[in-house]
């Protein structure tokens, strides 16, 4: 409560200097953003034009023509000229806003001649990234610690706006992307680049950017896509072309993980599963293993997690459920994680089974 | 009962009473009697939605989740919508037509009255089924308003099947309404009362009726393929099974986009109608106000896409809707230049309905220009799903429609009820809930220009300030509109004697009659000349 009360009291004395800097659209990095800010602005004033014209004459007449200043009301209800010249006149102005908009669409348009290609892929709820051309791919979640959600850790600069992997792109080179989704609709957003393309099960939408200046760039999912669509954010990494054919290079040849049970205890499993249960599993089953019935069912007590069938539970992981929010976690996780997982599923809750799940019995089931 | 009657008796009369109550309303098919039962209705569910608004606005006053979980923070958005729209701007606008329509052409009654009878009595079940889902296993519907699928489909919750029956219903609903106006307007009217004579009102409503047959059929439509998508495994909108989810979208918004001028052109009638009364000078431009609310209604049906900028369209597709959308902006100028003309060298008055009316011009106007903006399709990329949407809409439809429709309970509630209401409390109300209004969603803009997107229950730090600005202007907002329902309540008994005319400048067949109107409003039809 007196934490509530502390970050009332900050914004309010914050307000003035925060204002300043969030009232527009941003600019942006890339030549789309950019006639897009200029149309943006380019609209805007036409319209504060319109306005004035607008809302002056109707102060006017509110001031002058009052019946407390003895206004006599006038008798005329029509004037063909007067009508014809203010149907003409939104005319000249649309069209004096539709033609520099033509002009920048066409530019959007353009996916030709792209240098690379980045598949993005929504899931409820993380981004997918994947190089084309470099055969890199990776998944992109949300990174701030539930306790600083629930208002238990204060809240870091970057609060709900930080990944445990950004997309790493290239500046001065044109990136093509391709947008499409696993389940519902996501829409990947990123303000600075431009972007914003729906992200459709059985479409690929295009959208390009020429970086212009290295930097970090954050967005967030704009379509509602389910329970934690408020938790999917993005974070793009602008690097010079030079660094970032080091890292690609690099990332392309790191050799997968190697799958051991060396030194793989209760413990450990417990600690690594408790961390990453909160970041893949907790949004529908619940931190607590209640889930929300009947869509995200409990794991609490349930038959899965409680029974001897170990490998039913590990199918039910790797494979998800067919035609249900149940992702299958077989391509997204490493054997490691889907054993701690596992295993902390299998302990927690007081369901304390006393299996360790071992990262190559993950293996072994892999298809 | 008052001289004499013993506590016993008045104790046995209580449940006579009660049922002779219910059967009178229950079985009401007077124009006036279903009128307010609509405007009751209307009322009651902008305070159910506004509830749900508050709670929106309380979770989202801090960052962090302070008092919902995001599930049900999504259930508050999607009931938010869905009862706002289905549960109170349609109705309120219904509730007007009925009790005015008949009135305005000379007609004793609406042509068809049992069907008005039924057709009001599907919405409060409508209502009560829709509103139940809140309290079902598994939570109400939870997918927005808009309801996309495959969210809506594969990944809703079971009590979305509810929804869909419910929209059913109030979708039967506003088709046999619509139905009976036009009629009413078509064959009632008094002699003489030509199409070029009808008040302005009774023109919107007119268009609007037809808007509402064209589209509430392809509404049925969508949520009929999302129900036999969830129950009986065809695949209309699944991708996996050769579907298509922007199929949903392109039916959908072929509903929703006349929807909006569903909503908006009765609310543009009464400011046709107020705002000439207080000016004391006649509506400027009449045929163009008329050609203007045709044009409207014919756009309105060919620019749906521009919901769909962002979800992926051919390059000509986006060019086609943003032009033909752009286009929207002549017709509605044109009223909009009406109105002011109409003012301009009045001899005007500024009692509550006409302060109301005048801001309705003021903020609408505001809409009309972001809505410019939101049509340039390449920007639309960055406005679209954003707050800057969210800040749009809203004061296209509370700052100006719901403004509209307060400015229309005002003006005729001396007519209808015989009595006027408190002037002063009427003043509080107005300056009250002007300035919280703007306090509430002027400052969603600029969230939204700055990237905040819609639909999201908690927020990076960047968006803290302009959150907390508008959760403030939301608790002014939604408190100052119980000054409004106290002056409605109590003028009803204590209010002055009105007159038959009531308005100094005020015009048209409505005024003819006593206040309140006699039960079959024109016997004898009047005669026009």
């Amino acid at each position: 409560m007196v934490g509530l009360f502390r970050l009332l009291v900050a914004c309010v004395l914050l307000s003035p200097v925060l204002v300043a800097a969030q009232v527009n659209m941003p600019r942006g990095v890339t030549s789309v953003s950019q006639d897009i800010y200029g149309l943006h602005m380019y609209v805007i004033w036409i319209v504060v034009g319109i306005m004035a014209v607008v809302y002056g004459v109707i102060i006017y007449s509110l001031v002058r023509h009052r019946k407390s200043r003895g206004a006599v009301a006038a008798t005329f209800s029509e004037n063909n000229l007067l009508e014809i010249v203010w149907t003409v006149i939104p005319l000249i102005i649309i069209t004096a806003i539709a033609i520099p908009s033509i002009r920048v669409l066409i530019e959007m348009d353009d996916y030709d001649a792209a240098d690379l290609t980045i598949k993005i892929t929504g899931h409820q709820w993380k981004w997918q990234y994947e190089y084309l051309d470099h055969g890199v791919g990776f998944f992109s979640l949300l990174t701030t610690p539930m306790a600083e959600v629930v208002g238990v850790e204060e809240k870091d600069q970057w609060y709900l706006l930080e990944v445990d992997e950004p997309l790493v792109l290239p500046t001065d080179r044109k990136v093509r992307f391709v947008v499409t989704s696993n389940d519902v609709i996501h829409s990947w957003w990123v303000p600075e680049l431009g972007i914003k393309r729906d992200a459709v099960p059985g479409y690929m939408y295009e959208a390009w950017a020429r970086i212009q200046e290295p930097g970090i760039y954050r967005g967030q999912c704009a379509e509602l896509c389910g329970v934690n669509h408020g938790f999917m954010p993005i974070v793009v990494k602008a690097v010079a072309p030079e660094d970032f054919d080091k890292w690609i290079a690099a990332r392309a040849s790191a050799a997968p993980p190697v799958t051991s049970d060396h030194n793989w205890t209760l413990p450990v499993a417990m600690e690594r599963g408790a961390a990453l249960y909160d970041q893949h599993c907790a949004a529908c089953h619940r931190a607590d293993g209640n889930g929300m019935p009947p869509t995200f069912p409990a794991l609490r007590d349930s038959s899965i997690a409680t029974s001897t069938d170990v490998n039913r539970h590990i199918d039910l992981v790797m494979n998800g459920v067919p035609n249900t929010a149940m992702q299958a976690y077989a391509p997204q996780l490493d054997d490691e994680e889907l054993a701690a997982i596992i295993t902390y599923e299998r302990n927690a809750w007081e369901h304390d089974t006393g299996d360790l799940v071992q990262p190559s019995q993950i293996q072994a089931r892999r298809r | 009962m008052a001289n004499g009657a013993t506590a016993g008796a008045v104790q046995q009369n209580v449940p006579r009473r009660l049922i002779a109550f219910i059967v009178r309303w229950t079985t009401a098919t007077n124009h006036k009697d279903i009128g307010t039962l609509y405007l009751c209705t209307a009322l009651l569910n902008l305070f159910v939605g506004g509830t749900l608004a508050l709670c929106i606005r309380a979770e989202l006053f801090v960052p962090g989740l302070q008092f919902v979980e995001p599930n049900f923070f999504n259930t508050l958005t999607t009931m938010h919508g869905l009862i706002m729209l289905f549960g109170f701007i349609m109705p309120v606008a219904v509730g007007f037509a009925n009790w005015l329509i008949p009135m305005m052409i000379g007609a004793p009654d609406m042509a068809l009255p049992r069907l008005n009878n039924m057709s009001f009595w599907l919405l409060p079940t409508a209502t009560v089924m829709l509103v139940s889902t809140l309290f079902m296993d598994g939570g109400a519907p939870n997918f927005g308003w808009t309801m996309y699928a495959p969210l809506s489909t594969t990944y809703g919750p079971p009590s979305t099947d509810y929804m869909i029956f419910a929209v059913h219903m109030l979708g039967i609903s506003s088709i046999m309404g619509s139905i009976n106006i036009i009629t009413t307007i078509a064959t009632m009217r008094a002699p003489g009362m030509t199409w070029m004579k009808l008040p302005v009102f009774v023109w919107t409503w007119l268009v609007t009726a037809f808007l509402l047959i064209g589209i509430m059929p392809v509404l049925a439509g969508a949520v009929t393929m999302m129900l036999f998508d969830r129950n009986f495994g065809t695949a209309f909108f699944d991708a996996a099974g050769g579907g298509d989810p922007l199929l949903f979208q392109h039916i959908f918004w072929f509903f929703g986009h006349p929807e909006v001028y569903v909503l908006a052109l009765p609310a543009f009638g009464i400011i046709s109608q107020v705002i000439p009364t207080f000016s004391r000078k006649p509506l400027f431009g009449y045929r163009t106000m008329v050609m203007a609310t045709i044009l409207i209604g014919f756009l309105s049906y060919i620019v749906w896409a521009h919901h769909m900028f962002t979800s992926g369209m051919p390059y000509g597709a986006q060019l086609y809707f943003m032009l033909a959308t752009m286009l929207i902006a002549v017709p509605t100028g044109m009223k909009v230049f009406n109105w002011i003309t109409t003012m301009f060298r009045g001899s005007i008055s500024f009692e509550t309905p006409m302060l109301f009316a005048i801001a309705f011009v003021f903020m609408f106007t505001f809409a009309g220009c972001t809505g410019v903006m939101l049509a340039v399709a390449p920007a639309d990329f960055q406005y679209h799903d954003s707050y800057f949407v969210v800040a749009h809409f809203h004061y296209v439809l509370v700052n100006g429609l719901t403004f509209a429709f307060i400015a229309g309970a005002y003006y005729w509630y001396p007519k209808f009820w015989g009595r006027m209401y408190n002037e002063r409390l009427g003043k509080w109300h107005f300056w009250l809930s002007t300035i919280s209004v703007n306090v509430l969603f002027f400052p969603q803009h600029f969230l939204g220009l700055a990237g905040m997107p819609r639909r999201i229950p908690d927020y990076a730090l960047q968006f803290v300030d302009f959150n907390f600005i508008s959760s403030i202007g939301a608790f002014v907002f939604g408190f100052s509109q119980l000054i409004f329902v106290y002056n409605m309540m109590v003028s009803r008994h204590k209010g002055k004697p009105a007159s038959d005319r009531v308005w100094e400048g005020a015009e048209g067949l409505e005024w003819t009659l006593s206040s309140p109107p006699p039960h079959h409003s024109f016997q004898t039809p009047p005669r026009i000349d």
